[in-house]
């Protein structure tokens, strides 16, 4: 028998079918498998079956397009310690730490077994969140800088303790959890689908279409249903349209933490036609309402696709003249370069996605690794930088931002035709496992769903980019000047309540 | 710098003249009409996601409204969503809408607190806490300040400091592990002060209501002064919703 099974990115298969590893076996497998730069962890989660603790673990390959998934099988609650993926690869930190939040699972060797969420059926009820055991330094040099939960600005809420060294950060720590709601929880407590459509829109407000569509596309998987070309269309035309506002955002905040008046206003109003238009579609400016499993309750017409060319004709001049100026500016470009550095190998080691990895020379991106929908005709072309740096980061949103509107020219005229009856959308098969991956502006989005005997949602796990990349941004600001540090914050510009859930 | 200007002289004027007139584009979901049409009530109130359609009589509730407006999909004759953004008001029951005609929602003079009027009529002063937001409603609140809506032209202005803060915006369902800095935050900010609700989830909780990792007692313990609904808030509902509550006293 195989150790696991190979499927594709928005496949299915029986729970059953997927192989059970005793635990050395689970771990040599999994962390080999990650040992290959092709290959990154999607999931790595864990839930209660039959009195034991059942692991599933999903590696993608990104050369070809298929996702290895096994499991195993361990007693929960046991005063046992069992050794960890993280001291072989370190990629595999965040979903241990929150196998043992959860569950009390016992490591023997994770070297960073901070609590992450604080849930409020976590196993350790003496683990708070005023109470959070940050690494410290003693030494009479060293000072540490406290900020969070609550920002400056109105962003989310987040911790980061700083130790530096003057003015210099010697190590940063950032604990989250502030925005834990339970959202994995609530997809099972609450039956209807369109509750469950709701939430998968608020697994974090500034990514609805990459979340929707992870959910959206798994669902209909799992009742076996194929989703006609126009619903396929109108997501990959969201989930790019929000690409494109959110890194013209992402340009305006950037210009903001260097104190470039002019850019953060422009790209700001650049933004704003972009998610009217969200608006003019679907009636919600971040695009809530539009993508709905089995259905399509706002048809991309011809008259839309019209003004959205027009309206990529006005942004389009007007961004470029504003990227120009910026781009040759040397005292913006000063604060971009060489600043918040992650390496290759730091990236690959944490298991970095989206821009993060991009900017490293790392290949990470579902559109062109496990396309789906659409992906696979105008099979899009990944933008890889190298330096790692802010600058990496912020030149991989002016590139994608070219590329998403020279790709949604091809496609918004090619409207797939109109259908007036639409097959009913059936009940989820029982005990199967459904795995779906999209690239949501920031990165790779996965969500896993089981189902029970009777076909009900048994599980579902939700993984945003940023439970990958929150550590890479600990990492990049080490040796900077802690005043650089909101500009490298923002580079990264990484969710909180997607990693909160 | 010649540049600069360059770009300064092609943005031009970017601003809403004036935003408590603006007509927002396309299809928008703002205050609903429940007309007097005949329909399967139970099979309505069933319908919404959120449990803001209620019976006896047929209400809607707009501080549990998701905005998803399915309902105005599958009962199209009897609930029509209206363009109008102004809903903020700062009586809970307002939000409240009910059969007949459609009804414009505003602050009630009366229940607006005399030092409101008196202290915040030229500039009020605000900071913002996201309590299990997703961002979405953060990303509006900021948006109020950008070149578009400029609401700093009326003195209104998000600050970093709860010290420098006339009052507190909160976005989120208000999850337990935000509920002590939450709390901490207000205690900061001097008297008096306004507490805004922006957003479905702040005003009722919504999906997230009875969710274990959700505390809510702030709200028990604190007058609420404006709430203003949307899923995501839009920036003219938030702007509106202050200026009127701000400017308007009996």
């Amino acid at each position: 028998m195989s150790q696991y099974i190979n499927i594709a990115n928005n496949g299915t298969i029986a729970l059953q079918a997927i192989p059970v590893l005793k635990y050395d076996d689970f771990l040599e497998l999994n962390t080999g498998l990650v040992r290959k730069e092709v290959n990154h962890c999607a999931h790595y989660f864990g839930f209660t079956h039959n009195e034991k603790l059942k692991l599933i673990c999903c590696i993608a390959n990104d050369s070809n397009a298929s996702i290895c998934v096994s499991s195993s099988e361990i007693s929960a609650r046991s005063a046992q310690t069992y050794p960890s993926f993280t001291a072989n690869h370190l990629s595999f930190h965040v979903f241990e730490r929150v196998l043992h939040e959860n569950f009390g699972l016992k490591f023997s060797d994770h070297p960073w077994l901070k609590p992450v969420r604080y849930p409020s059926d976590r196993a350790d009820k003496n683990s708070v969140i005023g109470n959070y055991p940050f690494y410290q330094i003693e030494s009479e040099e060293l000072h540490e800088v406290g900020v969070g939960p609550i920002h400056a600005g109105i962003i989310e809420p987040g911790h980061f303790r700083f130790i530096c060294n003057g003015e210099q950060i010697l190590h940063l720590e950032i604990q989250l959890g502030y925005q834990h709601r339970g959202i994995e929880q609530l997809f099972l407590s609450k039956h209807k689908l369109l509750q469950r459509t709701l939430l998968a829109e608020s697994i974090a407000g500034d990514n609805v279409a990459g979340h929707t569509t992870a959910f959206v596309n798994l669902w209909e998987n799992l009742c076996g249903y194929t989703a006609p070309p126009d619903l396929h269309f109108s997501r990959t035309i969201a989930i790019e349209l929000e690409r494109l506002a959110m890194h013209t955002g992402g340009l305006s905040a950037i210009c903001t933490d260097i104190g470039y008046q002019l850019g953060s206003a422009v790209f700001g109003r650049l933004r704003t036609p972009l998610i009217n238009f969200f608006q003019e579609w679907c009636g919600n400016r971040l695009a809530k309402g539009l993508i709905r499993p089995g259905y399509n309750p706002f048809d991309f017409t011809k008259s839309l696709a019209v003004r959205l060319e027009e309206l990529f004709q006005e942004y389009e001049s007007d961004f470029d003249q504003m990227w120009k100026e910026f781009h040759t500016l040397p005292s913006a470009l000063a604060r971009l370069e060489k600043t918040g550095v992650i390496s290759h190998d730091v990236a690959l080691s944490l298991g970095a996605v989206g821009i993060s990895a991009r900017g490293t020379g790392l290949m990470r991106d579902i559109r062109t690794t496990h396309p789906h929908g659409l992906y696979n005709e105008f099979s899009p072309i990944s933008i890889i930088k190298h330096h790692g740096d802010v600058y990496s980061r912020t030149k991989i949103r002016h590139d994608e931002i070219v590329q998403t509107l020279y790709y949604l020219r091809k496609i918004i005229h090619k409207i797939p035709p109109e259908i007036t009856t639409r097959a009913p959308l059936l009940h989820p098969q029982p005990e199967t496992f459904g795995i779906s991956l999209t690239e949501g502006w920031r990165g790779e989005i996965c969500h896993c769903a089981i189902t029970d005997e009777k076909g009900e949602l048994y599980q579902y796990r939700i993984k945003d980019p940023s439970m990958h990349n929150w550590l890479t941004v600990a990492m990049a600001v080490r040796n900077n000047e802690i005043s650089d540090f909101p500009i490298s914050n923002k580079s990264f510009d990484l969710s909180y309540c997607g990693h909160d859930l | 710098m010649i540049g600069n200007i360059k770009i300064l002289i092609r943005q031009g004027k970017q601003y809403i003249p004036d935003p408590t007139k603006a007509e927002v584009p396309g299809v928008f979901r703002g205050v609903p009409e429940i007309t007097h049409d005949k329909v399967d009530e139970n099979a309505l109130i069933d319908f919404c996601p959120t449990g803001a359609i209620r019976s006896n009589p047929l209400t809607l509730d707009l501080g549990r409204c998701a905005f998803c407006g399915e309902c105005a999909r599958a009962f199209p004759n009897k609930i029509k969503f209206s363009k109008d953004y102004r809903m903020a008001t700062n009586d809970r029951k307002g939000l409240i809408i009910h059969e007949g005609a459609l009804k414009a929602i505003t602050p009630d003079p009366a229940l607006v607190r005399k030092e409101i009027a008196g202290f915040f009529k030229g500039s009020l002063k605000l900071r913002q806490v996201s309590a299990g937001g997703d961002n979405s409603n953060e990303l509006e609140l900021n948006a109020c300040g950008n070149v578009n809506f400029d609401m700093s032209r009326f003195g209104i202005e998000f600050v970093a400091s709860p010290r420098h803060a006339d009052g507190i915006v909160i976005t989120g369902p208000i999850t337990e592990n935000m509920s002590k800095p939450l709390e901490l935050c207000y205690d900061a900010i001097p008297d008096p002060k306004v507490i805004i609700l922006a957003g479905t989830d702040a005003i009722s909780g919504g999906l997230f209501d009875d969710s274990p990792a959700v505390n809510r007692t702030f709200l028990d313990r604190h007058p609420v002064d404006l709430y203003v609904p949307g899923n995501p808030i839009h920036p003219l509902t938030f702007i509106n919703g202050i200026l009127d509550l701000i400017k308007k006293r009996a």
